[in-house]
């Protein structure tokens, strides 16, 4: 879409400059410049070097808080992808009951990200539902403490994430010609080995897209680990908040360098798989 | 149904209740009688909605939440439908440089864009000023214009506008009876993502805010802070309706737009 060029007035004129120029410098002046201005603390504060990025490897804060990040990360992957594939499975099977499907996809999806997050406390708190209802069935003697626990910020994030994972597989799997399946039944192959050998091997664009996408955005989540989490589970960009607040720039600008390049690199990493290119148009909820 | 289907049904229907039931817990405890978070209420009533509504100090973040979406709608949609129709006609290596700062708020943690401005506008006196919110709303609302624009903007046959051109109109003309009427929806569901975009942003406003310029969001936050009473669940509920309206209508709008494309 955006990459595509339509050269209708020849590639000569000024016009097309003129036209994308007061986003980009406004872009420049607002958005780039204040970023990279602050990531430069990284190397210049408080005298131009590389000792705070020298220091990560021996930080143990930043250790325990990098690795957490990856760990929740990898976590609500693959749960967003146990639970969204079924999903995705169903909303392009269906007929009758698609519209319902896809409904209660993008119901949650449009509802930002603090309100959904507030559901869940709601739900996970000492005098939650979860408990009341655990506790008035006689399952429980004490309320479970599940508010405040890395768990909660798991099941948070896999609940917000999940529509990034169902779409894309959904696209892939509307894109198998259905006479693939056909074919495949027709030759004898049961309905399980057609779905293993036919639509799963064609559905893996969409997985890869889905993949990618949830774990680059649960990378950066800042909203919900602060809400529903533990307070010793803290992710990269919690890290980034608290050492703002206390003014340490230099390391709250190392440590945004890093949560970044790691965005980016497995962005770059993944890039020519395909269906990746089309993966993060569709982050447009 | 036979019992072969009836497994995979159940799985996929408690998925979907997974999505779909904090949602309507919100929803129904917005309504709830009792003075604590209760599930289900005790008796139903509009008490936390007269909460809100009879609240100086929501609805003012209310209000400065709307004009701040409303302007970052008006300042995006323009600089956004612009960029748009420029950067498709842009030489290949400069639309790709151009294109990756536009859509790169998508891809960067909100939090290095959220302190990379704070840093900035802290020393332009920009914190605690809705214009601040404004300028960094913007930029993370226009990826969402472009990309729409854009879009519609590929749909075009260019024989259309050649045939304008040849018959005699001016670019200036072309571009007002021809083009912008064609790209119409796409500016539309632009603008209306633009509008969510801003009105239910909160990282950003976390370190913008300051104590001057105090967003819905940012005070549903602070006061998650202290309490969860259901004055929360109202203002969700009433955010919730609001951005599933917009979005639906964006939609509609995007699907429509596709029928005629394809018709």
């Amino acid at each position: 879409m955006i990459m595509s060029g339509r050269d209708a007035r020849g590639p000569k004129s000024l016009m097309p400059l003129l036209l994308a120029a007061p986003l980009l410098a406004f872009m420049l002046a607002f958005y780039a410049l204040p970023v990279v201005t602050m990531l430069m603390r990284s190397v210049s504060d408080p005298v131009w070097s590389l000792s705070h990025y020298a220091a990560l490897p021996d930080d143990t804060v930043f250790q325990k808080v990098f690795w957490n990040t990856l760990y929740t990360s990898v976590i609500v992957t693959v749960g967003a992808l146990l639970l969204g594939y079924p999903v995705a499975l169903a909303l392009v099977r269906a007929r009758r009951w698609a519209p319902l499907i896809l409904i209660l996809i993008l119901l949650p999806f449009w509802t930002s990200v603090l309100v959904r997050s507030y559901a869940w406390m709601v739900l996970m708190g000492r005098h939650g539902l979860i408990n009341e209802t655990l506790l008035a069935a006689g399952l429980l003697e004490q309320p479970l403490r599940i508010l405040n626990t890395p768990l909660a910020t798991q099941i948070a994030m896999v609940h917000i994430l999940l529509p990034y994972m169902i779409l894309p597989i959904a696209n892939a799997l509307r894109q198998i010609d259905p006479s693939l399946a056909r074919a495949a039944s027709g030759l004898g192959a049961t309905p399980w080995r057609t779905f293993r050998q036919v639509i799963l091997p064609l559905s893996m664009p969409g997985v890869a897209a889905g993949v990618l996408l949830v774990f680059v955005l649960a990378l950066g989540f800042y909203i919900t680990p602060a809400m529903v989490g533990g307070p010793r589970e803290i992710t990269l960009s919690m890290l980034i908040a608290q050492q703002v607040d206390q003014l340490n720039w230099g390391y709250a600008a190392t440590l945004s360098a890093i949560l970044l390049a790691t965005a980016l690199t497995l962005i770059a990493a993944c890039y020519r798989l395909p269906g990746i290119g089309t993966a993060f148009r569709m982050n447009t909820r | 149904m036979n019992a072969a289907r009836l497994l995979p049904t159940t799985v996929v229907g408690l998925i979907l209740l997974f999505l779909a039931f904090p949602i309507v817990v919100v929803v129904v405890v917005s309504f709830s009688s009792a003075t604590y978070l209760t599930f289900p209420p005790p008796a139903f009533g509009l008490r936390w909605y007269s909460a809100y509504f009879g609240s100086e100090d929501w609805l003012r973040p209310t209000w400065l939440s709307l004009w701040v979406a409303a302007a970052t709608v008006v300042l995006a949609t323009l600089l956004g439908t612009l960029a748009a129709l420029g950067i498709a006609r842009l030489p290949r290596a400069l639309r790709v440089v151009a294109a990756g700062l536009i859509l790169s708020p998508l891809i960067v943690p909100v939090i290095v864009v959220a302190i990379g401005i704070y840093y900035a506008f802290s020393r332009y006196g920009l914190v605690g000023s809705p214009i601040g919110l404004v300028l960094a709303h913007t930029c993370l609302a226009v990826p969402f214009v472009v990309t729409s624009v854009s879009a519609s903007l590929a749909g075009i046959d260019p024989r259309l506008e050649q045939a304008a051109l040849s018959l005699g109109a001016t670019p200036g003309g072309t571009f007002f009876q021809v083009t912008l009427p064609l790209i119409r929806p796409g500016v539309l569901v632009g603008a209306l993502f633009a509008f969510i975009t801003s009105f239910d942003e909160l990282v950003v406003a976390l370190f913008l805010s300051g104590s001057g310029a105090v967003t819905l969001p940012r005070r549903m936050w602070d006061d998650l802070r202290f309490q969860i009473d259901p004055t929360i669940a109202a203002v969700s509920t009433l955010t919730i309706v609001l951005t599933v309206f917009l979005m639906g209508c964006a939609h509609l709008l995007r699907k429509h737009n596709e029928r005629i494309r394809t018709a």
